[in-house]
């Protein structure tokens, strides 16, 4: 199909071919209508970034934006994501920059064995767009979604707290950051 | 031929926090930057051309025999290449040189439901996945054996054909003394039953393996594994393949815990099939799948008796513990003596009597989770300490104070304690949580509990018995400055990696970071164990200063040389090498430093290795429990109760650890806050459990709820506040005075939230996890005016084998069995009988030797003589 | 990694489209809204439609009214849980909407879907080799599910081995707290449309818990228009504070007047039953909301919950705190902040700030 869309419905077992916008550059996948978005993006586009524990909704690793809201790529079907900009942990850097979240969590212990963290890192990136100063309860109630098993989560909100204060004071000077 | 002397072990335990650059300063830890840009490359994210995929076909039944297993379907199957059966590896392996006990896919008998059977390899995993159906069990089921208690009611079928008898693997019966005798005398005997709920590591990254045959042929294995040279040991001998043409590359663990300490069916499988099809092979378990492999805690019942005099302090204990070790051997045989080990290095026990007993059950194996069978015992002896203080009319934190183990002294079970952080753990908590005005005095549904614990830095053998290096480190230097370190150490999450650049940089005076790191590859790095029993940090820490110690060296004499001065003049710090004397002028960059080396001595590389003093005890089974050092911590825990439903809430807690020195302050707090996380988990919900069907109906018995869904760990919403406090008192076996800091902090989390409980309702909860509905029921209990506790009702009777019988340092012991006829030294009961020594004696030499021992850090020597 | 098994794919653009398609392909065919529940069930192979056809295209379920009271099927739970029309006689919505799952679940996840949600059972939220391994149970009696429509004559419930029924629980937050409001739903077929009061549409059945028809679409929620002196609230139990599904949910809606009294209740408890479990109010109407009145109705409120041991927790404990809960829900809309109140809350997640949808 040439406006990108699938055929409806899909055939039965046979790959589709669909422009994917993920971390801002377009790419054209084929996959299985029956693939979720996270494992189009491990597999057929290499990303793996992007972790899996479950693939059932029940840890959080697999976290990725959706058009800026934290989703559940094990959950999502990847055809359902043509129309839709994904940003995954390696869209988080820009023009070789690290995001401030990134900085922190690398600086303050937000990442112990690192596997939660793709997962956190974006979801705490989606917190912080739309509530650039969370207070304590508001950072785990966002995170809340997302377990961890090494860190006991207490450095995870201070390092989103720093990265808070970081982009306040960026933004403050005129800076842009992410 | 007389025995090499001991290496002498520079630690620059020290060293004044002040000259320090590296070691004890706030960093980012060294691969910081790759975890939060997703570059950290986890096993399951790798990829190689023509990989293919593996999956595990797995016994639907707990116990059953395989009568015929038919793959014709099966390979026939769209995209699938090989289908692999027991037949195929008929050689057992295990971690344990005692227990080789596993196959990579049972032969002839499954014994839990998950034991792999088949293994279905496919150019898809999905391809793989449809397969699994096709192949044909036929089986033959035997009874199930679903807890301790029914594995010793229930000797046939046996499990497996090993172990002491029916279905007990391993007993075990130790007395330092004659601790009946003490008991009789006591003020008081306490006499206390708990039962410790097993539960698993959970680690977020599910255990995946690619196994390849390199262009040369050699075998080739990447995994999620904390043991690589264990894995490497099995694979060379499940595969029968030549050791030296293997290798095994821990990848970055997505958490480990000890779950990932074991070599695993599933990285045989796919090495194996990797060789027969010469295709990489993939297998990434599901989490159901990792709930199978889980090595977790033990389940254990266990009965403390603790005589007392009229203050509290202990005068003799008595411990007995069962164990339902699931299907394997595991490390199961060590973590039945871990149930013993630890109860001496925290409180002084004149005479202690420790029997162990590990069943097999057909669930999935038990093995090491964080702290390592010490928690469940020490669950048990501290809720006891708080009993004892309650009985007693004591302050729980005083009672502990009065009878803190003294440092650089003996156990009665021979262990070698160092120095001891305790009491400033214990008054870092109290003062901050204000226990001394708060315990006792909150108001009903409110309330604080204390507990401590220690734990090992390291253990003091290998698995299997050997004469070398437990930790080893090179170091390459060249002509950029460029330096390279390499350990076979496994970064599991902990900092392994930071710590061994941290300790490098430091003594060659350039940044962490600016270490090029390589661990975890049996092919490049020498030999580490692996990332367990916490040994990583003091071990390999050892290694690598000694290691750098000689690069230095290097680097000094050359530079020395070059600029014309006395090598005792020259330093390095802030990446130069220097004249003391005048260190802005005199001196060069660290590579020009290099240059002059390498000129001077050619290409170069050092080495540096250790190993753990040898331990004072020469009774069988001494070999558990013996550390270089042993950390230690004190947790305040409060709580609120709802007194009608029994809810139960934890708002804060106050951990202190005495950590030696701290190498990375970022790192350590992590490890303790997250240890204390675990805990926390441990204490309130996790649980692994399993649910048998109707008896009449079927013989299933199943893991009761193998997801994340519902085994329960906690989320950010239920982590209290959490104060840390981080206790430094330089060990001097220690990297820089550091000791373990991974799983001593998880240990007195729980038996804190039972007292705390107990202060605030005034029910005692003897087993874990303690939820909201065990409350109830104890405030049931109490409201009818009955013993307002849920726990175990009574330990079972077990037939313990005659104990050896080994007295205390004390007690003229010198850390032989006195009744161990397969011991050189045996001495016959009627020779014994002159040694013994009158009450009165054996006191005063008690006191005279606790004298002595807390004056001089040198006692074991005198000891052993 | 779990992955679910080939289907066919329908993204129809309006609702007639999707009726008919549902009609046309029968009970091999599936309704796809945000598939929190559907994909893992899938992967977890409880069912295995030949077909789904998903909602993602068709605007007009996304779309509220005007006076914000009636709801798209395809609203998400983050978008109800912020939902600023809402006025606040109706927050017992927002706090369970806000109470479901996790934030990124809540973003993806429809209240339609929460209200057709699949019944839950410990025995059967299970991979297809753990069924293997217990020999499969009524709801899923075979490797591959069920065929949405299995005899119940078919298989054992280990639940309860003797009875003829399924027990499986309904777990949706949103229904008991909804059902509170007085909401009722729209559904669509081929044949039409047909609205509903919400308590309607369950039946006590853990298979056949929904009386909609399998090719009837939920199209929308209809809240009742905001009454003076209306006040409401939702209780979820649960062991931790995110992820899981209710142990208990306690939807609660009173009419006080200037005085005090009760002039109107509804009390609903989920996750007690096959399906959302309205109490009887009788007791409380007409009298003030005093202790005594609090503690006799939650007495009697316990009385028809019927836990069973396929949930988290035993079952004698939720019994046990059935009564606690829905008593504190009510001292709740009394006004009270006791620390117990707060206590027994404290797991919950706050409301977000209300936004514009
Ligand atoms: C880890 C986890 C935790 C969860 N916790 C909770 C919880 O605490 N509380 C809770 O209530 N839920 C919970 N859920 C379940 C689920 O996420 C929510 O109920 C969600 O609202 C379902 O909505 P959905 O749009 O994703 O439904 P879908 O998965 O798309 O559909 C669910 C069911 O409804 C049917 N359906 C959907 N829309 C319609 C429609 N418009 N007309 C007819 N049929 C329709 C589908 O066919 C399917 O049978 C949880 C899920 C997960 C994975
Ligand atoms: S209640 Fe019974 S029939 Fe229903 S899902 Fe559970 S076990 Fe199966
Ligand atoms: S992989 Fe666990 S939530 Fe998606
Ligand atoms: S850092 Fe390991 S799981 Fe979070």
């Amino acid at each position: 199909m040439n406006d990108g869309s699938p055929p409806d419905p899909t055939p039965l077992g046979r790959k589709l071919l669909m422009e994917l916008h993920v971390n801002g550059e377009t790419q054209e996948v084929a996959f299985l209508p029956h693939e979720t978005l996270l494992e189009v993006l491990r597999e057929r586009m290499d990303l793996p970034g992007t972790k899996h524990g479950c693939e059932l909704g029940e840890c959080g690793a697999c976290a990725v934006l959706v058009d800026g809201r934290p989703e559940l790529s094990c959950l999502r079907l990847a055809i359902e994501c043509g129309d839709a900009e994904v940003t995954t942990v390696e869209g988080l850097i820009r023009d070789g920059q690290l995001d401030p979240i990134q900085e922190a969590f690398a600086d303050l212990g937000g990442a112990q064995c690192g596997y939660c963290t793709p997962g956190i890192l974006v979801t705490a990136r989606a917190l912080l767009d739309e509530n650039p100063s969370p207070d304590r309860d508001e950072i785990a109630e966002a995170l809340s979604g997302n377990l961890c098993r090494c860190t006991g989560y207490l450095q995870i909100f201070e390092s989103v707290e720093e990265a808070a204060r970081v982009g306040a004071a960026s933004s403050a000077t005129g800076e842009v950051t992410s | 031929m007389s025995k090499p002397e001991p290496k002498k072990v520079i630690t620059h335990h020290d060293k004044d926090p002040d000259e320090l650059r590296v070691i004890g300063r706030p960093r980012r830890r060294v691969d910081g930057r790759a975890k939060v840009t997703g570059q950290t490359v986890f096993a399951d994210d790798m990829k190689l051309p023509r990989m293919v995929h593996a999956k595990i076909v797995r016994s639907p039944h707990p116990h059953a025999a395989i009568r015929s297993i038919d793959v014709t379907a099966a390979l026939q199957a769209p995209g699938v290449l090989l289908v692999l059966t027991g037949a195929d590896m008929p050689i057992p392996y295990g971690i344990l040189p005692v227990s080789q006990d596993e196959h990579p896919l049972c032969p002839d008998v499954a014994r839990f439901v998950g034991d792999p059977v088949a293994a279905v390899i496919a150019e898809t995993e999905e391809a793989a996945d449809a397969a699994m159906p096709l192949v044909a069990i036929e089986w033959e089921p035997l009874t199930t054996v679903a807890s301790a208690e029914e594995a010793l009611s229930t000797p046939e079928p046996r499990i497996h054909e090993y172990g002491d008898d029916g279905n007990v693997h391993k007993r075990i019966a130790l007395q330092f003394g004659d601790v009946e005798e003490s008991l009789g005398k006591s003020v008081h005997v306490f006499e206390d039953v708990f039962f410790y709920e097993g539960n698993t590591h959970l680690p977020i990254e599910q255990h995946a393996t690619l196994a390849a045959r390199d262009g040369d042929g050699k075998l080739v294995v990447w995994s999620s594994t904390q043991t690589p040279h264990y894995l490497h040991r099995a694979l060379a001998k499940a595969l029968d393949f030549p050791a030296h043409q293997v290798r095994v590359i821990a990848t970055p663990n997505g958490g480990g815990f000890g779950g990932k300490s074991d070599p695993f069916n599933h990285e045989v499988v796919a090495a194996k099939a990797a060789l027969v099809l010469d295709r990489p092979v993939k297998i990434c378990l599901t989490r159901e799948e990792v709930f199978y492999c889980h090595r977790g805690r033990h389940p254990v019942k266990m009965r403390f008796r603790t005589g007392t005099d009229a203050d509290g302090n202990i005068t003799a204990m008595d411990l007995e513990t069962l164990l339902d070790g699931g299907a394997y051997g595991s490390y199961g045989v060590a973590s039945t003596f871990y149930t013993g080990a630890l109860q001496t290095v925290t409180y002084e026990i004149p005479r202690y009597r420790f029997r162990a007993c590990r069943t097999f059950t057909n669930k999935p194996p038990c093995g090491p989770k964080r702290g390592h069978g010490t928690v469940q015992p020490r669950f048990g002896q501290e809720v006891q300490l708080d009993k004892i203080a309650v009985a007693v009319g004591k302050n729980p934190a005083d009672l502990r104070l009065q009878q803190l183990c003294k440092p650089d002294t003996l156990t009665a079970n021979y262990l070698t304690v160092g120095t001891i952080g305790l009491r400033q753990c214990i008054d870092a908590v109290v003062d901050g949580s204000s226990f001394r005005d708060r315990w006792q005095k909150l108001p009903e549904g409110r309330g604080l509990g204390i507990a401590c614990s220690s734990y090992l830095c390291g253990a003091g053998l290998p698995i299997y018995w050997n004469a070398m290096p437990h930790s080893g480190v090179q170091l390459r230097l060249d002509r950029m400055g460029a330096v390279t370190a390499f350990c076979g150490a496994t970064e599991i999450g902990q900092g392994s990696d930071d710590v061994l650049a941290a300790c490098v940089a430091e003594v060659l005076g350039i940044a962490a970071d600016d270490i090029h790191i390589r661990t975890g590859a049996t092919d490049t790095t020498p030999i580490d164990l692996g990332s367990y029993s916490s040994r990583v940090t003091l071990m390999m820490g050892n290694a690598a200063i000694e290691a750098a110690e000689r690069a230095k060296t290097l680097l000094v004499g050359a530079a020395a040389r070059k600029l014309g001065i006395p090598p005792s003049r020259i330093a390095l710090a802030d990446r130069r090498v220097f004249d003391v004397e005048d260190p802005e002028k005199v001196g060069m960059s660290f590579r020009d430093a290099c240059c002059a080396a390498e000129a001077e001595h050619g290409t170069l590389g050092t080495v540096g290795s250790y190993a753990p003093p040898r331990s004072p005890a020469r009774f069988k089974g001494g070999g558990v429990g013996p550390s270089p050092t042993y950390s230690y911590s004190a947790a305040v825990v409060e709580v609120e109760v709802d007194p009608v439903t029994g809810w139960l809430h934890v708002p804060k807690i106050w951990i202190a650890h005495d950590v030696g020195r701290s190498l990375n302050p970022v790192l350590v707090r992590g490890q303790v806050e997250g240890s204390v996380y675990m805990g926390l988990g441990e204490a309130i919900m996790e649980e692994q459990v399993f649910r048998r069907l109707p008896a009449k109906m079927s013989n299933a018995a199943v893991h009761k709820f193998p997801s994340m869904l519902e085994y329960k760990s906690p989320t950010s919403l239920d982590m209290p506040e959490i104060v840390t406090y981080v206790i430094e008192d330089p060990d001097p076996k220690g990297p820089f005075g550091a000791k373990e800091v991974g799983q001593g902090p998880l240990l007195p989390i729980m038996p804190a939230v039972a007292n705390a409980v107990f202060d605030a309702v005034g029910v005692r909860i003897d087993e874990t996890p303690i939820t909201a509905e065990k409350i109830a029921r104890a405030l049931d209990l109490r409201d009818k005016g009955k013993d307002a506790r849920v726990g175990p009702k009574a330990f079972p009777s077990i037939d313990w084998p005659e104990g050896l019988e080994v007295p205390p340092p004390w007690e003229g012991g010198d850390g032989r069995a006195t009744n161990d006829p397969k011991a050189k030294h045996y001495r016959a009961p009627e020779e014994r009988g002159q040694e013994m020594m009158s009450d009165a004696a054996r006191q005063k030499a008690t006191a005279a030797q606790r004298a002595s021992q807390s004056k001089s850090g040198r006692v074991s020597k005198e000891v052993r003589s | 990694m779990m992955r679910c098994r080939p289907f066919r794919y329908h993204a129809p653009r309006t609702v007639a489209e999707a009726a008919k398609i549902l009609r046309g392909e029968g009970p091999d065919a599936m309704v796809l809204a945000g598939g929190t529940d559907v994909i893992p069930n899938l992967k977890r192979k409880q069912f295995a439609p030949r077909t789904l056809v998903a909602l993602r295209r068709i605007g007009e379920l996304r779309t509220a009214s005007d006076d914000g009271l009636t709801l798209g099927a395809a609203t998400t739970l983050d978008a109800i849980a912020r939902h600023a029309a809402l006025p606040e006689a109706h927050r017992a919505a927002r706090i369970a909407a806000s109470k479901v799952a996790t934030p990124q679940i809540r973003n993806r996840g429809t209240i339609g879907g929460n209200l057709c949600l699949d019944t839950r059972c410990t025995y059967y939220d299970q991979s297809a080799e753990w069924r293997q391994a217990i020999d499969f149970c009524k709801k899923a009696p075979g490797p591959h599910g069920t065929a949405i429509e299995t005899p119940v004559e078919q298989g054992i419930c280990w639940v309860a081995p003797g009875s003829p029924r399924c027990w499986a629980v309904s777990s949706t937050d949103a229904a008991p707290a909804l059902i509170a409001l007085g909401a009722e739903v729209t559904l669509v077929s081929a044949d039409g449309e047909r609205t509903i009061p919400l308590t309607d549409l369950y039946a006590d059945d853990g298979m056949a818990f929904l009386t909609k028809k399998r090719d009837e679409l939920l199209t929308a929620v209809r809240l009742p228009a905001a009454v003076e002196g209306w006040r409401s609230t939702y209780w979820k139990l649960r062991r931790r504070g995110a992820f899981d599904f209710p142990i208990l949910g306690v939807g609660a809606a009173l009419k006080l007047d200037a005085g005090g009294t009760v002039e109107a209740a509804r009390v609903v408890l989920g996750a007690v039953a096959s399906r959302p479990l309205p109490v009887d109010t009788s007791g409380l109407v007409g009298g003030p909301l005093s202790d005594e009145a609090i503690d006799a109705f939650a007495a009697k409120a316990a009385g028809p919950a019927k836990p069973l041991d396929n949930t988290d927790f035993t079952l004698h404990w939720r019994k046990r705190v059935v009564r606690a809960w829905v008593a504190g829900a009510l001292r709740e809309l009394r006004g009270d902040d006791s620390e117990e109140a707060s206590l027994l809350s404290r797991s919950a997640a706050r409301i977000p700030e209300p936004l514009s949808v």
